[in-house]
């Protein structure tokens, strides 16, 4: 058995794993981005302690914690309606169904593991703070914003961060619906030109000197917010 | 929106192997727990062993080994890791043409699953006071019998909930065995879906089965704290109450 990369040129990278490479890029900063978003939304309802809010919030964040990612990823394409594609303009609509539903997915999913850290990160500011914030008459939402929230985000960065290169590998499972991500460009180009094989390997090396030299950044990150503090 | 449920779709006929979708699902969930537990099998005796050899004494070489297999299987995504396991590792490797893909993917899921639980193991050895050791060592006891009885028993309890979490993940992460048509839910549950066209039906039982699944070994491993627990040492209860 012979390893041949040399099949590997410009033209394949450029017409096979770039526009993979690009989509995965794109679905993880957006499913970060609003994952957070909607993560603190779920965080602060489950911490505020009315019924109405927490109750619903728990469920959710319980639920989607308790099924595996690729059931999400095939139950939201299975139940996104047509009519939701419609809203896009028509070509992008009709040829990007899995992409779309693969952003939509991973907003929904990943907001559930980002309400945990979050939660996690509120709670371990010390009660001082927020009761300091109170005496001083500031509203809930100023309380929050002001003094709470950027402290919280600060202890949770390297959580935070980490958490963004699961992501980055579990957009990998978007293979269950076809959409076009890095591993499918790998995948792709190795079927194309009969060298599977080395298609896999050289994806395995890909995304672990990705994956690899973003968590070294992040451990170097955590040293130096630890110093600072 | 109005929905019609048609349950009755479990008791058609697929037109192969099984003679009702009802009698594949159910043989499903039996793959999708075989291969989870083989995995945590496999995950939790390779797991333990790079997990200690990242926390032994005078031994540089084998910690620098330990933590690359940490740092190797942690940074590739599960599905890659599979693919490799299935695709190219028979290919390279002569003897392992003709093992069956159920093997390569417990392999895959279990060599994945140990990094994270070497993590586990290697941290919870940590977290155990210094004065341990050494009273181990001042006992006269060699490495291997002070790791015996003194540091592992103590270490194990400590982490059971964080392994409680990893064993739930292991059966969700199951799922991803579907790429390499390994015949458990998630498989079932694409295939099925495509046949039939009745998807909410289908995925809701095959959902109810994960969570059913993840919940069992939540219980198991709640019991096996309480009956392993030492009186008045370790506070926390409520294992795995982070693993949902």
């Amino acid at each position: 058995m012979n390893l041949d990369l040399s099949f590997y040129n410009w033209e394949i990278i450029r017409t096979f794993l770039l526009k993979g490479f690009y989509f995965s890029v794109l679905l993880t900063i957006v499913a970060t981005l609003g994952g957070v978003l909607l993560g603190t939304l779920l965080a602060l309802m489950r911490l505020s302690g009315r019924k109405v809010l927490v109750a619903p919030a728990t469920i959710y964040v319980n639920g989607m914690r308790s099924i595996p990612l690729v059931m999400v990823i095939l139950w939201f394409y299975l139940l996104v309606p047509a009519s939701f594609y419609e809203m896009f303009p028509y070509r992008i609509g009709q040829n990007y169904r899995s992409e779309i539903s693969a952003v939509l997915t991973f907003v929904a999913f990943e907001a559930a593991y980002f309400s945990e850290i979050m939660r996690a990160g509120i709670q371990s500011i010390p009660r001082g703070q927020v009761h300091a914030g109170q005496a001083m008459g500031m509203t809930y939402g100023q309380n929050m914003k002001l003094i709470i929230l950027p402290q919280a985000f600060r202890n949770m960065l390297p959580v935070l961060l980490t958490q963004t290169i699961i992501l980055f590998q579990d957009t990998s499972l978007v293979y269950a619906i076809g959409a076009y991500d890095l591993l499918k460009g790998f995948d792709s180009a190795g079927k194309n030109y009969g060298r599977p094989i080395e298609s896999y390997l050289l994806a395995a090396v890909v995304y672990f000197v990705i994956c690899f030299s973003l968590s070294w950044f992040v451990k170097r990150l955590h040293k130096k917010i630890a110093i600072i503090r | 929106m109005k929905t019609n449920w048609d349950w009755a779709v479990f008791l058609q006929d697929p037109g192969g192997q099984y003679p009702t979708y009802w009698q594949w699902l159910m043989s499903a969930w039996g793959w999708t727990i075989s291969v989870s537990v083989f995995s945590l099998v496999v995950a939790l005796t390779i797991g333990s062993l790079v997990g200690i050899a990242r926390t032994l004494p005078d031994n540089p070489w084998l910690a620098r080994f330990a933590n690359a297999w940490v740092e190797l299987f942690r940074n590739i995504p599960l599905l890659v890791q599979i693919f490799v396991w299935y695709h190219v590792v028979p290919a390279l490797i002569p003897p392992m043409k003709g093992v069956p893909g159920f093997f390569l993917v417990v392999c895959a899921l279990g060599f994945f699953t140990s990094a994270r639980i070497a993590e586990q193991v290697r941290a919870g050895i940590q977290s155990l006071p210094k004065g341990q050791r050494y009273a181990g060592m001042a006992m006269g006891f060699t490495t291997v019998q002070y790791y015996r009885y003194v540091i592992l028993p103590m270490a194990y309890r400590i982490i059971i909930p964080p392994l409680t979490s990893e064993a739930m993940n292991i059966f969700k992460n199951s799922s991803v065995a579907f790429a390499v048509s390994i015949s458990e839910l998630t498989m079932f549950a694409l295939q099925a879906q495509e046949e039939t066209s009745r998807g909410i039906e289908i995925y809701l039982a095959v959902t109810g089965l994960y969570v059913v699944s993840a919940f069992a070994i939540n219980r198991i491993m709640a019991f096996i704290e309480k009956r392993t627990r030492v009186p008045g040492f370790i506070a926390s209860a409520d294992a795995g109450a982070g693993g949902h």
